[in-house]
C-alpha cells in the first residue's frame, strides 16, 4: 500500500466523477436544480482538494522515485495495468489542478446562468481527466485521460463559449486530436517492442537512437500542439477568447501544462539522444515564441486574446528550460507552469470580473477602473506583475532560473529568454495602463461595483500563492529537486554512454 | 459421422422461425407484436443454446462449431435482438407492422449463422444467399414508397452480382484445389507450390464477393442509398449484425482454409481498408441526411476493422472482433437513436433536425454524443479500445502507411461526429421538438450507451472471448 494508507489518487481521481453522476441525479425546477449542482460542485471539488493536500504532507521529497503508487490488474495479459503514482515532477500539478477547480467553480457562480447542471458535469469530469492524467504511470491509461479531456473542454467552449464559439471548438479538438493521434501510434511502437506500457519499465526500456527521432517527432506533434509551441499555437487564442472564463483559466492553468508535462515525463527520460538531437530546434522555436507572441500581444485589442499570446511567450520559457537538461533548466520550468498556472489563471479571471460587468473583452472599451474599482485593481495590478515576473512575485523565480540554464548553453538564447521578460513588461503593463488608468471614458463604468465576497473568496487563494511563490520559492522547489536531479543524471549517463560506445 | 447437435443452434432458431410464421399466418388480427416478441425469445434461446454446444465439425466437414463461431453468433444473435425490439414502434407507427417482418430477420439471422460456422464454400453460399434474400425484402418493406422499394431493388441487383462473383471465384478454388472443404483447402494450401495463379484469381473473387457485403470501398457503392432508401429499424439492423456476420466470415474465409495465402491476399485487404477508411472519412463530410451519413461511417468502420485483418497476425484477427462487437453495439445505440427521430408523427433523417437535441431530451442528446465520441475514437469511451487493438497490430506488423493515414482518417472522421455533437448542444432547436421516444429505443439506447461508456472499466473479459475465439481460427 501506500503512504496514505489508501488509494488516494484514485479517490482524488474519481470523486469528481461521483461528483457528477450525483448532480446528474438532481431532479426539480431548473432554478433549484443549478443551485443544487453548484454547491454539490463546489463541495466535490473542495473535498477533493482538501484530500490532496494529504500529498503536500505526505510526499516524501527525498526520494526521487514514484510515491503512492497503486496497482491494479487491467489488461494484465497485455502489459497494460492500471498504474498510478506521483514522483516531485508531478504531485504540484495535481495540486495545481484540483486547486483550480473550486476556484472555477466559484468563478462561474453567476456567470453561468443556462444549463448549470451540464456545466458542473463538466467541470468535474474534466477535473477528473487532470488528474488521472498527472496521475497515470501506465501509458495507455495516461492517454485516455491525455485525450479525455477533449470532451469536456469541446463541450464547455462549444455550449457556454462567445460568439465563434463552433468554430473555437472545433479547432481546439480536431487540433489536440490530430497531435494526440501520432503519439498513440507512438504508444503502440514501444508497447509492441516493450511488451508493456508501464512508464516505469518503458523508462528502462532502451531505444536505439535512430528509432528515438521518429518517437521524438510522433511525441513532439502531440505535446507541441497541446503546449502550444509557435507555430501550433493558432488553436490557442480562439480558444481563450470564446471560452467561459472559466474555461480559460483551467485551459491556460491546466490544459497547457499537459503538453510540457508530456515532455517532461516522456520524451526526455524515453528519448534522450532524440531529445539531445532536436534541442537546438527546440531552443529555435521557443525563442520564436518568445519574442514574436509577445510582439503579437502588444498589439491586442482583446483583453484575453492578449492573455492568451502572452501564455504562449510564457509556454516558450518552459521548453526552452526543459531542454536545457540541467537541474536550474528543468526546476526552472517547473516553476514557471506551476506559477503560469496560477498567475495567467488569476489574470483570466480578472477580465472575467469585468466582463460579467460590462460584458466586453474590448481594451478600448475600459479606462480608469481603478478609480471606480479600487480593490479589483489592485489584485489585476499584483497579478500583472507577477506575469513580468517581477522579483518577490510568482513569476520571477522561474524565469531567472530558466534564463540563468539557457546562459549556460548560450548566450544568444538567453538573449532571447531575457528579451521575452522585457517584452512581457512591455504589453502587460501597456493593458494595465490602458485597462486600468487613464480618464474614465465612458459613463456606464462609474456605476460598476468593485468585488464581492465571492470574488475576494475566487482571488484570496491565488494572491496568497503569488506572493509565497515569490517570497519562498524553496517551498515548492523542494518538492522536484529529488526527481530532477535524478532525471538530469540518467539524461546524462544515456549521453555518456552513447558518447563511449561511439568512441 | 453425424454429429448433429453441433448444428443445434441453427436448428432451433429454424424451428422456431417455422412455429412463429405459421403461428402468425393463423390469428385474423394483427400479430406484429406477439410474432417480433417470439422472435425475439426465439433468439434468446438460440444464443443459449450456442453457448452451449460442444466444438467439433458436422455433416461431413460443412458445418463447424468452435470458439470463432460462438463469439460471432453471440454477437449477431445480440445485434439482431437489437434490431427486432427497435422496429417494434417504429413499425406500428408505419403502419409497417406485418408479421413477415420479425420472420425475415429470424431467417437472415438464421443465414448469417450458417455463415460464420460455414466450414465449406457451399454452406458458406448457402448461408450467404439465406441472408441476402431475405435482406433484400426487407430492404423493400415499405412497398408503397419509392424509395424504399429503390433501395431493395438497388440491393438485389448489386448483390445478386455479389454472389455471383462469389460463386464464380468459389468454382475456380474447387477447380484449382478439387475441394470445397475449408479444411482440405489448407492442405492443399500448405504446400506452396499448389497455389498456382488460377486459385488465386478464384481467391480474388471470393474476397470481392465478401467485400460487397461489407461495403468495403470500392464494392459499396449500394451501402448510402440503400441505408438512405430502406426504413431506419432496416437499416438499423443491417448495419448491425450482418455486417460483423460478413466480416466473421470474411476473417473466416481467409485466416482459416487461405491463411497460407496471406501473402497474396495481404496487399488486396490492404488496399481495401486504405480506401474505405479515406472514403468513409470523407464522404460522410458533406451529408445532410443522417442515414446516409451513418452509412458512410459504416463504411468508414469497416475500414478500421480490416486494419487488424490487413496485418494477417493473431493480434489483428483479436483486434479485428474486439473492433466489431464494440462497433455492433455502439453502432445500434446510434440507431435506437435515428429510430426515435420523428417530429410530430413523421419521421425525420436530416442532421438538422437534431438541432437542439439537448434542450428538449437531454438523455438522448448525451447518449447520441456518447456514441458519436465513441465512433470517433475518444478515449475511454469503447471505440478507442477498438481504434488501439487495430492499430496495435497494424504497428506490430510493421504496417505504418496503413497505421498513418488510419489514424488521420480518424481525425477527418471526427470532424462529422462532431458536427452531429455540435447540432445537438450548441445550436438552437429549430421547429418543433422531436416526438417522445419509445420504451424500446431507450432501452437499446441506454443498454449500449452503457456498455459504450463503462467499457473500459474491465475490458478484459471480451478481449479473452476474442483472444479464445482468434486461437480456433489460426489453430
Amino acid at each position: 500500500m501506500n503512504a496514505a494508507g489508501f488509494p488516494l489518487l484514485s479517490l482524488l481521481t474519481f470523486l469528481p466523477l461521483a461528483g457528477a453522476i450525483a448532480i446528474l441525479t438532481l431532479r426539480g425546477d431548473d432554478k433549484v436544480t443549478a443551485e443544487n449542482a453548484r454547491w454539490t460542485a463546489l463541495w466535490t471539488s473542495l473535498i477533493v482538494f482538501a484530500l490532496s493536500l494529504i500529498l503536500w504532507f505526505r510526499f516524501d521529497k527525498t526520494d526521487p522515485g514514484f510515491q503512492f503508487v497503486e496497482r491494479l490488474d487491467w489488461l494484465s495479459e497485455f502489459g497494460i495495468t492500471y498504474h498510478m503514482g506521483v514522483d516531485g515532477i508531478s504531485v504540484l500539478f495535481i495540486l495545481l489542478s484540483t486547486l483550480l477547480t473550486p476556484i472555477c467553480i466559484l468563478a462561474s457562480w453567476e456567470s453561468i446562468q443556462t444549463r448549470v447542471r451540464e456545466y458542473m458535469v463538466a467541470f468535474l469530469v474534466l477535473e477528473m481527466m487532470m488528474v488521472g492524467m498527472f496521475a497515470a504511470l501506465d501509458f495507455i491509461v495516461f492517454y485516455v485521460f491525455f485525450e479525455g479531456v477533449l470532451i469536456p473542454m469541446f463541450l464547455i467552449i462549444g455550449v457556454w463559449g462567445g460568439k465563434r464559439r463552433v468554430y473555437a471548438s472545433f479547432k481546439f479538438f480536431l487540433y489536440t486530436l490530430l497531435g494526440s493521434v501520432l503519439m498513440l501510434l507512438a504508444i503502440l511502437l514501444l508497447w509492441f517492442r516493450a511488451g508493456t506500457t508501464d512508464i516505469p519499465e518503458l523508462m528502462r526500456h532502451a531505444i536505439p537512437a535512430g528509432l528515438q527521432t521518429w518517437i521524438f517527432l510522433a511525441f513532439f506533434a502531440s505535446f507541441a500542439v497541446k503546449v502550444p509551441m509557435w507555430p501550433f499555437h493558432t488553436w490557442l487564442p480562439d480558444a481563450h477568447v470564446e471560452a467561459p472564463t472559466a474555461g480559460s483559466v483551467i485551459l491556460a492553468g491546466v490544459l497547457l501544462k499537459m503538453g510540457a508535462y508530456g515532455f517532461l515525463r516522456f520524451s526526455l527520460p524515453m528519448l534522450p539522444h532524440a531529445s539531445a538531437d532536436f534541442a537546438p530546434y527546440i531552443y529555435a522555436l521557443s525563442i520564436i515564441a518568445v519574442v514574436y507572441t509577445s510582439l503579437v500581444a502588444l498589439a491586442q485589442e482583446d483583453m484575453k486574446k492578449l492573455i492568451a499570446y502572452s501564455s504562449v511567450a510564457h509556454m516558450g520559457i518552459v521548453t526552452l528550460g526543459i531542454f536545457t537538461f540541467s537541474v536550474q533548466g528543468l526546476s526552472g520550468a517547473l516553476y514557471t507552469m506551476l506559477s503560469h498556472g496560477v498567475v495567467s489563471g488569476a489574470l483570466f479571471l480578472c477580465v472575467g470580473v469585468l466582463y460579467d460587468r460590462v460584458h466586453s473583452r474590448e481594451i478600448a472599451r475600459y479606462g480608469g477602473v481603478a478609480k471606480i474599482m479600487p480593490a479589483y485593481a489592485l489584485v489585476f495590478m499584483l497579478f500583472t506583475m507577477a506575469s513580468v515576473a517581477l522579483p518577490g512575485l510568482a513569476g520571477f523565480p522561474g524565469e531567472l532560473l530558466v534564463i540563468v540554464a539557457a546562459w549556460k548553453i548560450n548566450a544568444w538564447v538567453a538573449f532571447g529568454a531575457a528579451m521575452g521578460m522585457i517584452l512581457g513588461a512591455a504589453y502587460a503593463l501597456y493593458l494595465y495602463k490602458r485597462v486600468a488608468f487613464g480618464r474614465i471614458t465612458r459613463d456606464d463604468l462609474r456605476g460598476l461595483m468593485d468585488m464581492s465576497p465571492r470574488e475576494h473568496a475566487v482571488f484570496a487563494p491565488l494572491v496568497i500563492l503569488a506572493i509565497w511563490m515569490g517570497v519562498y520559492p524553496q517551498s515548492f522547489l523542494s518538492f522536484f529537486e529529488a526527481s530532477v536531479t535524478a532525471l538530469v543524471v540518467r539524461h546524462e549517463a544515456a549521453l555518456g554512454a552513447a558518447r563511449l560506445a561511439g568512441m | 459421422m453425424m454429429n448433429w447437435t453441433l448444428a443445434l443452434p441453427e436448428l432451433v432458431l429454424a424451428v422456431c422461425g417455422l412455429a412463429i410464421l405459421g403461428i402468425g399466418v393463423l390469428p385474423k388480427r394483427n400479430t406484429f407484436f406477439p410474432c417480433a416478441m417470439a422472435v425475439v425469445g426465439a433468439f434468446l434461446l438460440t444464443a443459449v443454446v450456442t453457448l452451449g454446444v460442444p466444438e467439433g465439425t458436422a455433416f461431413g466437414g460443412q458445418i463447424a462449431a468452435d470458439a470463432f463461431s460462438r463469439f460471432a453468433k453471440v454477437l449477431i444473435l445480440l445485434g439482431a435482438a437489437a434490431g427486432v425490439v427497435l422496429s417494434i414502434d417504429f413499425n406500428a407507427r408505419e403502419g409497417l407492422d406485418r408479421f413477415e417482418y420479425p420472420v425475415l430477420l429470424l431467417f437472415a439471422t438464421l443465414g448469417m449463422m450458417v455463415m460464420v460456422s460455414a466450414n465449406d464454400l457451399m454452406a458458406l453460399y448457402i448461408g450467404l444467399e439465406l441472408l441476402s434474400l431475405s435482406l433484400y425484402v426487407v430492404a423493400a418493406f415499405n412497398r408503397d414508397d419509392e424509395r424504399s422499394a429503390e433501395a431493395g431493388l438497388k440491393y438485389f441487383v448489386l448483390g445478386a452480382l455479389a454472389s455471383g462473383l462469389l460463386l464464380y471465384g468459389s468454382s475456380l478454388v474447387y477447380g484449382f484445389t478439387g475441394t470445397t472443404n475449408f479444411d482440405s483447402i489448407a492442405n492443399v494450401l500448405s504446400d506452396p507450390t499448389k497455389a498456382s495463379s488460377g486459385l488465386v484469381v478464384g481467391l480474388v473473387f471470393v474476397m470481392v464477393g465478401l467485400a460487397f457485403k461489407i461495403s468495403a470501398v470500392p464494392f459499396h457503392m449500394w451501402t448510402p442509398d440503400v441505408y438512405e432508401g430502406a426504413p431506419t429499424p432496416v437499416t438499423a439492423f443491417f448495419a448491425a449484425a450482418p455486417k460483423v456476420a460478413a466480416i466473421a466470415l470474411f476473417a473466416r474465409v481467409l485466416g482459416g482454409p487461405f491463411g497460407d495465402l496471406a501473402g497474396q491476399w495481404q496487399q488486396v485487404v490492404v488496399v481495401i481498408s486504405l480506401l474505405s477508411m479515406v472514403l468513409g472519412a470523407f464522404a460522410a463530410i458533406g451529408q445532410e441526411n443522417i442515414k446516409r451519413l451513418m452509412a458512410y461511417s459504416s463504411i468508414g468502420h469497416v475500414g478500421f476493422a480490416l486494419v487488424g485483418l490487413a496485418a494477417a497476425s493473431e493480434a489483428g484477427m483479436r483486434g479485428l472482433l474486439v473492433y466489431m462487437a464494440i462497433y455492433l453495439l455502439m453502432n445500434l445505440g446510434a440507431f435506437a437513436v435515428l429510430v426515435a427521430m420523428r417530429r410530430q408523427g413523421r419521421a425525420v433523417e436530416q442532421v438538422k433536425d437534431l438541432a437542439g437535441l439537448a434542450k428538449t431530451d437531454l438523455g438522448m442528446a448525451v447518449w447520441m454524443a456518447i456514441f458519436m465520441f465513441s465512433m470517433a475514437g475518444i478515449p475511454p469511451l469503447a471505440g478507442f479500445f477498438g481504434k488501439m487493438f487495430v492499430f496495435k497490430a497494424a504497428v506490430d506488423a510493421g504496417l505504418w502507411t496503413l497505421a498513418i493515414v488510419g489514424v488521420l482518417a480518424s481525425v477527418v472522421s471526427a470532424f462529422y461526429y462532431l458536427r452531429i455533437v455540435k447540432v445537438m448542444f450548441f445550436d438552437d432547436q429549430v421547429g418543433a421538438a422531436l416526438d417522445p421516444r419509445p420504451a424500446t429505443v431507450s432501452l437499446v439506447m441506454t443498454a449500449s450507451g452503457l456498455f459504450t461508456l463503462l467499457f473500459f472499466l474491465y475490458p478484459a473479459p471480451l478481449v479473452a472471448a476474442a483472444q479464445a475465439a482468434v486461437a480456433a481460427l489460426l489453430g
